[in-house]
């Protein structure tokens, strides 16, 4: 019974929602605003077998080679500053300022160095965009290591490896894993906007090639469909982190009630 | 430990001079770089060069209508979506029924990239400066909604029984028991919102074409002005490490007298 | 009796800048083997400091700590250390059997053996029904349980117990007292408790050593000639029980005025 109340609710306003926006369209005969229904009935024209291959797939690898390189190096580096006082107070100023850079702007910098026609320009957007989350929060939850803990982990002589898997990379990953949501949403606009320099194949260049054609219900299409993997890759990250740091929900559970 | 402690204050003077001799390498390398010809200087020219070019900018009036423009369409942005943010955030918070039916749409809108909205901002505006307005508001609206939202379901049961059994108004519970529990959350969005505000503005002015900075660097980039580019950059960076620090010290600020924060902050 | 555990000349000086504090002036003692030895001083006494050099945690400025004769300069070997704050030295995402079986795995100890020391040392604190929760599902007190249980699987020779059951209620410390002297008799390990809590250090110890305010030296070193068959009710409402509880808490006020030994 609360089950159906919970998926009702879930569901109530979402439909209301859809139902306003496909009548309220229904109509309609502006340019900007085509009727739901017309969008609906493009959406399997536009996003063929060829347009999934030739352009959203490769622009999701692309995220995600970006995003796994910016993961790898943001938290080593990350760990790294965190553990040796001298080289965080020596980086953190520096490491500030890249972070202050809206990542977009690294585009025209990248352009200059790589132009900006290949893979690897748009890869090196995102990771580096990706980075100073990642980066900055690995820093911020190493250096936030519980004394006692650590002094635990000496105590009982764990050899530095053992430390850095079961002491600091555990212990810093609630951190790290919110370091890692930002980075996700900032590696899926810079996909995107990797995509509109140049002449370019991708889901972010398609749906700018419809807007610029003027081929409205389709650019509509791009929108939802970029909508929706936006919302699919924030579930998938819930899901992972959820069964990552069910220890970390657990514990703050405890400490609330206590 | 009483030991530990001084240590720690008298690390703070080495600390700031360690931090300063950090930028200082960075600029040195990337003085050195270009001038030893390990980098090609049209690629990245030498610091020295960058900073002079700034300092020419600093002399031109585009730059100024310029940097206006960002900031203003940054501040306005931010400033309708905090408004938005907090209205609605306390509103939904503070009613059980508004709170269960919302949920599932804001958890399937925000993370929703709000380029995604740049080719219908485009075909409804244009390069005009409203096009940037609608994406800084659209992304940093959700993240002000969402800690408003925590905000007020931290309310302290008890304190809300309280406020219930003396018969308090609903605008008066608002004021003196939501309110007050909501604000370090509130800052936090702050925070995080005036980032993300400053990302979306700057990359409308850049993809757009909205006048602003966003807008000079693109063309500087693509006319081959290679130290123009690097010295718009360097004042895009500093607006944020400007916008980080204030935004960091307002919510400092808020969060000393709270007690829940400051237990998790321990 | 062997010694286990030697202080000598053990002096600690925090230099900060221009600086510096005397927090241990000078420390000279040592627990033979299989001794069950209470620190007790005032707050402020530099408790924590001498625990922390006596593990290895912290580098002496002078004086040698030497562990079954060889000196200690890191966390030794054969000691284990439980704190006062179990909530913070227990690793909250492993579970209880996985946190206390870490430190033998480290010390390569065969899977088999480990099994079984992991198995005894749970039992022997009574929580061998909870060995696959994690620790923050448990009390306060069920927590230094594992953390006890974490430091005898260990099996050292010299155990360390820095204030462990400062953060309990008193109902649950009576008992954790109790299961210290239960496993101390029983093991035969050498311990090292220090308290600020002179009615624990008397009801536990066979020696108490009250420490002097900072600069820190030893006021007295009280022997505890209560029989070994201790429990609460008995032994804390014995004649002699009460005056050795005296007789260390006048100790302590003195220690507070900043009296120190001829």
């Amino acid at each position: 019974m609360r089950f159906a109340r919970t998926i009702a609710y879930a569901l109530a306003l979402p439909i209301v929602l859809v139902a306003v926006w496909w009548f309220a369209s229904a109509g309609s005969t502006s340019v900007f605003w085509p009727p739901l229904s017309k969008i609906v009935s493009v959406f399997g024209e536009t996003w063929t077998a060829d347009r999934w291959t030739g352009d959203v797939l490769p622009s999701l690898a692309r995220l995600a080679a970006g995003y796994a390189v910016a993961m790898a190096t943001g938290v080593l580096l990350g760990v790294v500053i965190g553990l040796y006082r001298p080289v965080r107070a020596f980086c953190e100023p520096t490491l500030e300022f890249f972070r202050a850079v809206p990542p977009p702007v690294l585009v025209p910098v990248i352009a200059l160095f790589l132009g900006y026609t290949g893979d690897a320009s748009k890869i090196v957007t995102i990771a580096l965009g990706c980075l100073w989350p990642i980066l900055l929060n690995t820093v911020e939850g190493v250096r936030g290591l519980d004394e006692v803990m650590l002094d635990t982990a000496r105590c009982y002589r764990f050899s530095a490896w053992t430390r850095l898997r079961q002491v600091v990379l555990r212990g810093a990953s609630p951190q790290i894993a919110a370091g890692a949501r930002q980075a996700l949403s900032i590696g899926v606009i810079l996909m995107v906007i990797s995509e509109l320099f140049g002449a370019n194949r991708g889901l972010g260049a398609s749906i700018v090639q419809f807007q610029r054609s003027f081929a409205v219900p389709q650019m509509w299409t791009g929108i939802i469909l970029l909508g929706v993997l936006g919302f699919l890759l924030s579930v998938l990250f819930r899901l992972v982190e959820h069964y990552s740091l069910a220890w970390y929900r657990g514990l703050r559970q405890a400490d609330r009630g206590a | 430990m009483a030991g530990t402690r001084p240590k720690r204050v008298a690390g703070r003077g080495r600390d700031a001079v360690l931090g300063v001799l950090g930028l200082l390498v960075v600029v040195g390398l990337a003085e050195a770089l270009p001038r030893l010809g390990i980098v090609n200087d049209s690629y990245l020219p030498p610091a020295s060069a960058m900073f002079a070019e700034l300092v020419d900018q600093l002399g031109e009036a585009a730059f100024w209508t310029d940097l206006g423009a960002t900031l203003r369409g940054w501040a306005t942005g931010l400033a309708i979506a905090m408004a938005a943010g907090i209205v609605l955030g306390v509103v939904i918070g503070s009613v059980g029924f508004l709170r269960d039916l919302t949920a599932s749409t804001i958890e399937f809108l925000r993370p929703i990239p709000s380029v995604a909205l740049i080719p219908l901002v485009v075909l409804l505006y244009g390069s005009r400066p409203t096009s940037a307005l609608i994406l800084v508001v659209y992304a940093s609206f959700w993240q002000i909604l969402v800690q408003v939202l925590y905000g007020v379901a931290d309310v302290d049961p008890v304190v809300r029984d309280t406020a219930r059994s003396y018969r308090f108004s609903r605008l008066t519970t608002v004021r003196t028991v939501v309110w007050p529990t909501a604000l370090p959350y509130v800052m936090t969005g702050f925070r995080l919102a005036a980032s993300v505000a400053l990302i979306l503005e700057i990359t409308a002015e850049l993809i757009v074409g909205v006048p602003g900075l966003g807008k000079s660097i693109g063309v500087a980039q693509s006319s081959g002005a290679v130290e123009k580019t690097y010295a718009l950059v360097i004042v895009v960076g500093i607006i944020g490490v400007t916008v980080n620090l204030v935004a960091r010290a307002l919510e400092r600020r808020t969060l000393r007298w709270h007690v829940s924060i400051r237990k998790e902050a321990r | 009796m062997a010694t286990a555990l030697d202080v000598r000349g053990l002096k600690k000086t925090y230099t900060t800048g221009g600086t510096s504090l005397e927090a241990i002036e000078q420390l000279d003692f040592s627990i033979g083997q299989g001794e069950l030895v209470c620190i007790v001083g005032p707050s402020g006494a530099g408790k924590t400091t001498l625990l922390r050099c006596i593990s290895g945690l912290l580098d002496a400025t002078d004086g040698v700590v030497e562990l079954d004769g060889a000196a200690v300069t890191e966390p030794p070997a054969g000691m284990a250390v439980v704190f006062q704050e179990y909530g913070r030295s227990l690793f909250p995402w492993l579970t209880v059997r996985q946190n206390v079986e870490l430190p033998l795995k480290e010390k390569k100890v065969p899977r088999a053996r480990r099994t079984e020391l992991v198995d005894e040392a749970l039992a022997a604190v009574g929580l061998a029904d909870s060995a696959s929760s994690h620790p923050w599902q448990l009390s306060g007190g069920m927590q230094q349980r594992v953390a006890i249980a974490r430091a005898i699987a260990y099996e050292p020779s010299v155990l360390l117990m820095d204030e462990p059951f400062a953060a309990v209620d008193a109902q649950t410390r009576a008992d954790l007292e109790d299961l210290v002297r239960e496993l101390w008799k029983r093991l035969g390990v050498t311990v090292l408790f220090v308290t600020h809590d002179i009615d624990e250090a008397v009801y536990l110890g066979q020696r108490v050593l009250v420490l002097s305010n900072r600069p820190t030296v030893i006021l007295e070193d009280v022997a505890i000639d209560l029989p070994d068959e201790r429990d609460q009710l008995t032994t804390r409402s014995a004649p002699r029980f009460a005056e050795l509880r005296a007789h260390v808490y006048e100790l302590i006020q003195k220690a507070k005025k900043g009296e120190r030994p001829a």
